[in-house]
């Protein structure tokens, strides 16, 4: 019988214990209706998450996905609005624009050996800066109802954008575990030096994991115009630390080579449960802030435990 | 002789593993007392009971006769217990000075007596006869160097019984007369001193009294006068090994790798070979000599400007390792755990990896069925012992380590294998299993190329023998007319230049 793994199941329980506490100060949390609200809502940040979990397990980290959901989502608005392009077209020309995003920050990781962290920071200056001058700072309104279908329509009493989280994370669960890409992005979490000596193309999967969150921002964007009809140039500020809590929340290590889709899905549970729940007990949203990076900086300190438990050669299995 | 410290009846349990039972130990002043024993057999679970680091589930601890517990390895510490573990614990940033005093800098008021502490560390330095000086930053030592410095944090310390876990594993022959040399003055001191080691020659030569672990159990000991070489390996195998380098007649066939005029600007100078296969090519030299460097360029892993590389009469061109491999070329490197192994992966990931991301598990898709067949294939075939496929592999002894990171490269059949030291660090039970490993393989037909710092496994396995000295051959040997003496000239200076 093999002990419990925290570092894999933790996130579970903690989910459980809020949605514990929740329903127990609020008979209305557990309401589907308001299931269905947390998902809707969460879908954005969730998106987002599922492509930032590729970053983080390789050991990277993607901080512009905030300012590429507002600048694909400004630029998709604005190819449906005044190129009048139809739905579709935009959409993929904006998700392109995401992942261009996303290869940049690639390229500038793997070929220019600049850190993530500031590769990335620059690419959030950027990319927040191309949607100011896109928008020239006002917000894009006018999307056609089949633009903003996906954002804010309900099918069979649940958020179409719920269905897209979904679908992103199931081929996100099915890449990692199931292709060869998959096994190089772990391995190069875990020794890059190691993954090279396998003959994996460990540049390229870089590369491709940054191109893969600016993917999801991209689509995250479009989503977030659907949901407000209308494309505002300073959305997502912020957006990143929110994405990150969920996916370290579940139970991804930011050193890398650990984690899954499985656990980000349960992080962005807590982070949506968590921000519903804040607002439904009428807690000021100032507090709500404060207690957020609490909690991201609890998942943190986590992670910092469970790596140093795994340095003085304990199992993990054995916490 | 006085006893010091003294344990009895210690068990120790962790989540699936008695990892030590019921075993009793003790050093006197003025002893050395060598633990040896198999990877996993306890030495290191013993050491860490010893100086607080874990707690044992039920027997005692004695330290002057009087019963103790250690509470936390600081207890230990001020008691007088310093270890100096496999890998050493310094600040390389710090100077060796800070780095002995750390935590317990001298003071004078609230301010830092540095000229106080430099002169002290200069003064512990000088007893050990360190080269260098207090000053120097410590990360530019040599790893013999920093383990001078950690020896002189611990006198610092006044120290009474020092436990040092394989301390000569990376040491020059220099460096490990140096050590010796500062074992035998600290026990004329009365230090007490538990020396930990896989090389039964330095046991023979330094320790007074030997203890025998196996599978965490106590298998025998006494004094090391009582025991011949064969009788310790014994008791750590719980069998005897007749031969650990039973090489059976090589059957070359056709040449599977031929190097001409490898060159490489200020690290290698015309490298020429040939590999048959079924053969094993030993290369041997000093560490530095380029030995790795050749492995390194034909695995595509280093750059180098002139000479070819033909393999099974094909010119090769080799830029990355995804090249070698494709042209049936696999290195097993030096370092298992830097570069050999994904240490939080499992075994059944790491088994199969290379079959995975070159798509022999299916050509989009990975098929799991055929992936977890292939890992019981593979980590049977090379006797692999473990708990679980799942397991990571980080819980693995250094033995089973190894054995998976050769899987690894069986798992794609590659045409030539080259093992740059495949049993370093690694007990003798496994070693003896892996050298037989590598009789099967080129019975098989595969071209093998040892890399190996032990002269003793270089002669034993080898068909023939490269030595290289300072990037360049030196000399080549038949395993007929090879001898260390022979081999150890061409390593170090002299030789004949011979040529394949």
């Amino acid at each position: 019988m093999p002990a419990f793994n925290w570092r894999k199941h933790g996130n579970i329980v903690v989910l459980a214990a809020l949605l514990a506490f929740l329903a127990f100060s609020n008979s209305d949390v557990l309401q589907p209706s308001n299931i269905a609200n947390v998902i809707g809502q969460a879908a954005v940040m969730g998106t987002c998450a599922v492509g930032m979990t590729f970053v983080i397990l390789t050991g990277g980290i993607d901080l512009s996905v905030g300012s590429v959901v507002a600048l694909s989502g400004a630029l998709g608005a604005w190819l449906n609005v005044n190129a009048g392009l139809p739905w579709h077209a935009a959409w993929v020309l904006a998700i392109l624009a995401g992942g261009m995003c996303g290869l940049v920050s690639g390229i500038l990781v793997q070929w220019g050996r600049v850190p993530p962290f500031m590769a990335t920071l620059a690419m959030m200056a950027a990319a927040r800066g191309l949607t100011l001058l896109l928008t020239q700072g006002n917000p894009v309104s006018g999307t056609s109802p089949a633009f903003n279908y996906a954002g804010w329509a309900a099918f069979l009493g649940f958020p179409v954008s719920g269905f897209i989280l979904i679908a992103c994370a199931v081929a996100a669960w099915f890449t990692l575990r199931f292709t060869a890409f998959g096994t190089g992005v772990y391995a190069v979490g875990d020794n890059l030096e190691a993954a090279h000596f396998a003959g994996i193309h460990t540049g390229a999967v870089t590369i491709t994991v940054y191109a893969i969150s600016g993917i999801t921002a991209g689509l995250a964007g479009l989503l977030m115009v659907g949901r407000l009809w209308s494309a505002q140039p300073s959305i997502g500020t912020g957006l990143e630390l929110d994405v990150i809590a969920s996916v370290v929340l579940g139970g991804t290590s930011l050193f890398g080579g650990v984690g899954s889709i499985r656990g980000t899905m349960t992080g962005i549970l807590i982070m949506g449960f968590l921000d519903n729940g804040l607002r439904l007990l009428e807690i000021s949203s100032y507090l709500q802030q404060v207690i957020k990076g609490a909690v991201f900086v609890g998942a943190v300190v986590l992670d910092m435990y469970f790596k140093g438990a795994y340095r003085k050669g304990k199992s993990r299995d054995a916490l | 002789m006085k006893e010091l410290l003294g344990v009895k009846g210690i068990h120790k349990y962790f989540p699936g593993v008695h990892a030590l039972d019921d075993i009793a130990f003790s050093v006197g002043t003025g002893e050395v007392h060598a633990l040896v024993g198999e990877n996993g057999a306890g030495k290191s679970t013993l050491i860490k009971i010893l100086s607080g680091i874990h707690r044992p589930d039920a027997g005692e601890i004695r330290l002057d006769g009087n019963r103790v517990e250690w509470k936390s390895p600081k207890n230990a510490l001020e008691a007088g217990i310093a270890v100096i573990h496999q890998e050493l614990s310094l600040a390389p940033h710090l100077t060796v000075a800070e780095n002995i005093f750390l935590g317990r800098e001298p003071r004078k008021g609230p301010f830092l007596d540095r000229p106080t502490m430099y002169k002290e560390a200069q003064h512990i330095l000088d007893r050990v006869h360190a080269s260098f000086d207090a000053g120097r930053e410590t990360g530019t030592l040599t790893t013999g160097e920093q383990q001078l410095a950690e020896i002189a944090k611990a006198l610092s310390l006044n120290v009474r019984i020092l436990a040092m876990d394989e301390p000569t594993s990376s040491l020059s022959s220099q460096e490990t007369e140096t050590l010796f040399s500062l074992i035998g003055e600290l026990r004329e001191q009365g230090v007490g001193i538990i020396y930990i080691s896989h090389r039964l020659e330095e046991v023979f030569r330094i320790a007074d009294t030997v203890s025998v672990l196996r599978d965490g159990t106590y298998a025998g000991g006494g004094p090391i006068t009582d025991f011949s070489e064969e009788d310790i390996v014994r008791l750590m195998v719980g069998r005897s090994v007749e031969n650990l380098f039973p090489r059976e007649a090589p059957q070359p066939g056709g040449v599977a790798l031929e190097v001409d005029g490898l060159s490489r600007q200020g690290v290698l100078e015309d490298i020429s070979f040939k590999v048959l296969e079924g053969e094993i090519l030993g290369f041997s030299g000093l560490v530095g000599s380029g030995r790795s460097n050749v492995a390194r360029c034909l695995f595509g892993l280093e750059p180098f400007q002139k000479g070819h590389i033909r393999i099974m009469g094909e010119n090769a061109s080799i830029e990355r390792p995804a090249d070698a491999l494709d042209l049936g070329l696999f290195l097993v490197p030096e370092d298992r755990k830097l570069q050999g192994l994904f240490l939080n992966r499992s075994v059944e990931s790491n088994a199969t990896v290379l079959q995975l991301v070159r798509h022999l598990l299916g050509r989009f898709l990975v098929n799991r069925k055929r992936q977890r067949n292939e890992a019981e294939r593979l980590t049977s075939e090379l006797n692999v012992r473990f708990a679980s496929l799942d397991q990571q592999v980080n819980n693995l002894s250094g033995g089973n380590q190894q054995k998976v990171a050769i899987a690894k490269g069986l798992s794609v059949t590659p045409k030539i294998l080259i093992l740059d030291e495949p049993t370093r660090g690694i007990d003798v039970g496994a070693k003896a299993e892996i050298h037989h490993l590598m009789n099967r393989l080129t019975r098989e037909g595969m071209a093998i190329i040892m890399i190996s710092s032990e002269l003793p496994e270089i002669l034993g396995m080898s068909d023939r023998i490269v030595v290289m000295r300072q990037g360049r051959m030196t000399a080549t040997f038949s395993s007929a007319e090879a001898t260390s003496e022979k081999i150890m000239l061409a390593a170090a200076g002299g030789g004949n230049n011979a040529r394949l």
